[in-house]
């Protein structure tokens, strides 16, 4: 919801949209690779309905931009790619290794931190040389902090500032969020403060994710910490206090998938030349639908997923051997890239 | 006796050959699915690794069409694997599941036992028929698995996706039909020229990854999320050195190579890893090495949760992959993990391939610059 910059007028301008699980965000770059303006909403489990709303509410901020290009990323990445009309769908560890390098081309570990997911990304003059996500376990991510301030009656937004007060942080077992929240009840009932049991919460959380996402990877300096959870400040300390020197949280830390999508975005439009796919603001008004159906044509018994606009057929995927991928939807889409979008 | 035996990929097809041969009727368990998973996990201790749950499941599966009896193969060394059939046998039995289950192993002392039970499974065959089913068996066996190799390489040129692996399952029906060693050789010769002759552009440049871990999660593509097929259809060209008819020839058929072969991958791995740890866990080392010679872009790595000797390689890995820069990306497989996820690290993986080879320019096999199919729109 902030403006980065007062001053916009009829631009052109580069849409990056990132459908998380927790977060939708769609962020406005200038071509010059600034951001303009950012949106952040809850997904809340409907991501149509997300990616509409900001469109919209984009819309109704900026109505005079000019949309060059629109790149989409997240788990949601195929499904905004088929409502905005997008030139370019990428995965997350792409977009956020682009957006780290176009602010700080110096970056060797991005460290991310969202709400479902961590991810780690080494990256080496400016090259990603390696990578990991968190698999099995949600322990060390956004999620579980909103959890356990939601039960000690914490708004997130204070979390932070909370536990850089503490004096004496607690140890909590960190490895599984079921132990750390029966150890953090534990030290609560032995009469320890509030801002201490954050901050060891915060510690515990820190050394979960090095020793899980962060496991045989050398982190070197620069480091970046982006996503949701670099908003806490308790948990910038606590990573600064693991690694021992200072990260970096970036200004647009919160969107930086988005701004990594909007950055291919760009680099796609201006190499290949092309125009844009962009259906349009008028989508966030248009009635979409999505629907499914077992194709009982083989024993693969694949799930296929439509999507239609105003009850005509969008996109459609989820076929292993192409069959409803064909002409009848290229015809329809605006997208290039049926290849990359159609499979999953 | 209606016998049925685990999914392992394409293993059904030499299995059906063997065991109709020696008389008996062939149950074959439908295909792994979301179903086979759902019935394995349900009997299953929650701890065990991913292979233990699709085989309970694959078993209540082939009882629902009428299978009497399993056929199931056992184990010795550090890996679980080698309890799984006698564990399987008693939570059938804890169900109520009244089916006979018969367990090959290689021997751990004296051959008597194997041959007990492979007498059982032959009674009333003439030498001459088993002859000719093992004949039969192995004929199959070598063609499906010339058939996947063939097909690693066109499905990242392929024009139309889909196409290569719809050519690849007809093949597949064909040599499955075949019932003379000559058929088998007639369907493999025929499915070798439909795979040759699917529209290809060879013209695109395609990223080499090397596939490495363990034989269960790489040869069942349900487990796996189809993660060659995947990778083929982003533009990469699929190698591996596990295949089921080499794991056969080697332990089972010719012991002498094997030690030879042993040996070599024992070299191999060496400078890393000096012990067997079970499983593949030594073969995981030595065939990143193997590959990383050979020149591939990246390796996937891939084991089911909790696997002990791949995790042994797991941690090895890493120092392979910086002595030989090559990045290595590690796939665990589970009955919780998504097909988003894979799909999401998949990509990230020939991302991150494509713009270091990019980078390094020259280095590239074929020497040109790169643009697979899952970075084409970048």
């Amino acid at each position: 919801m902030t403006n980065m910059r007062a001053s916009y007028g009829k631009h052109d301008v580069y849409l990056g949209i990132d459908v998380g699980s927790v977060s939708t965000n769609l962020v406005v770059m200038s071509g010059a690779g600034e951001v303009y303006h950012k949106e952040y909403l809850r997904t809340q489990g409907r991501p149509i309905p997300a990616v509409q709303a900001g469109l919209a509410r984009v819309y109704q901020k900026l109505p005079d931009i000019q949309i060059k290009g629109v790149g989409t990323t997240g788990s949601g990445r195929r499904l905004a790619a088929a409502i905005a009309g997008a030139d370019i769908v990428k995965n997350e560890i792409t977009a956020h290794a682009a957006a780290a390098t176009h602010f700080h081309p110096d970056v060797q570990t991005v460290i991310e931190i969202g709400g479902q997911d961590s991810k780690i990304i080494i990256l080496r003059e400016g090259v990603v040389t390696d990578f990991a996500m968190n698999t099995v376990c949600a322990a060390g991510t956004g999620s579980f902090l909103d959890q356990q301030a939601a039960r000690l009656g914490i708004p997130i937004a204070e979390f932070g500032e909370i536990a850089l007060q503490a004096k004496n942080p607690v140890r909590i077992a960190g490895r599984c969020t079921v132990f750390a929240e029966s150890d953090m009840i534990h030290k609560q009932q032995m009469g320890h403060s509030v801002p201490d049991i954050l901050a060891g919460l915060c510690a515990a959380m820190v050394r979960n994710y090095l020793n899980n996402v962060g496991k045989g990877k050398e982190i070197r300096p620069t480091v970046l910490f982006q996503g949701g959870v670099a908003a806490n400040r308790g948990m910038c300390k606590a990573l600064e206090d693991e690694l021992g020197y200072p990260i970096i949280v970036p200004r647009a830390f919160d969107v930086m998938g988005a701004v990594g999508a909007a950055l291919l975005a760009r680099r796609h439009i201006e190499e290949s030349g092309q125009e844009t796919n962009f259906r349009g603001f008028a989508v966030s008004q248009a009635r979409y639908s999505a629907g499914s159906f077992e194709c009982s044509h083989c024993a693969n018994r694949c799930e296929i997923v439509n999507i239609s606009m105003n009850g005509k057929l969008v996109a459609r995927w989820g076929s292993r051997c192409g069959r409803w991928e064909q002409d009848e939807i290229a015809y329809h889409s605006p997208i290039d890239h049926l290849q990359e979008l159609c499979y999953h | 006796m209606k016998v049925t035996f685990p999914h392992m990929g394409t293993a059904y097809i030499p299995f059906r050959a063997l065991i109709e041969g020696l008389g008996h009727e062939v149950i074959v368990a439908p295909a792994c699915t979301q179903r086979t998973l759902s019935l394995g996990t349900r009997y299953a201790p929650e701890s065990a690794c991913l292979p233990l749950k699709i085989n309970i499941g694959n078993y209540l599966e082939a009882a629902e069409l009428g299978a009497e009896a399993i056929v199931m193969a056992g184990g010795i060394g550090p890996c679980r694997f080698g309890f799984y059939a006698y564990v399987q046998q008693e939570i059938l039995r804890d169900i109520g599941c009244d089916m006979e289950m018969i367990i090959l192993e290689p021997p751990a002392s004296g051959w008597r036992p194997l041959l007990a039970r492979l007498k059982y499974l032959t009674q009333g065959v003439s030498a001459a028929q088993i002859t000719r089913t093992l004949r039969l068996t192995w004929a199959k066996l070598v063609a499906c698995d010339r058939l996947e190799q063939l097909s690693l390489t066109v499905r990242a040129y392929e024009i139309r996706k889909g196409s290569t692996t719809k050519a690849l399952q007809q093949a597949y029906r064909e040599v499955d039909r075949a019932d003379s060693v000559d058929m088998v050789r007639r369907a493999l010769e025929e499915g070798i020229a439909n795979l040759q002759s699917v529209p290809q552009d060879r013209q695109r440049s395609v990223l080499a990854i090397g596939v490495v871990g363990e034989i269960y999660t790489i040869l069942e593509p349900f487990v796996n999320f189809r993660l060659e097929e995947q990778l083929g259809e982003m533009g990469v060209v699929v190698r591996r050195k596990i295949w089921l008819s080499d794991w056969i020839f080697h332990h089972l058929v010719l012991s002498a190579f094997r030690k030879q072969r042993e040996a070599q991958l024992v070299s191999l791995a060496r400078p890393y890893l000096q012990h067997f740890v079970g499983g593949h866990g030594l073969e995981s080392v030595a065939h990143t090495v193997q590959l990383a010679r050979g020149g591939v872009d990246g390796i996937v790595h891939i084991l089911p949760f909790t696997c002990m000797p791949e995790i042994v390689a797991q941690s090895i890995l890493p120092s392979v992959g910086e002595d030989y820069q090559l990045p290595i990306l590690t796939v665990v497989v589970d009955e919780h993990t998504g097909i988003a996820g894979i799909r999401t690290r998949l990509e990230a993986f020939v991302d991150l391939l494509a713009s270091s080879r990019a980078k390094a320019g020259s280095r590239s096999e074929k020497g040109r610059l790169l643009t697979p199919a899952a970075s084409r729109s970048s």
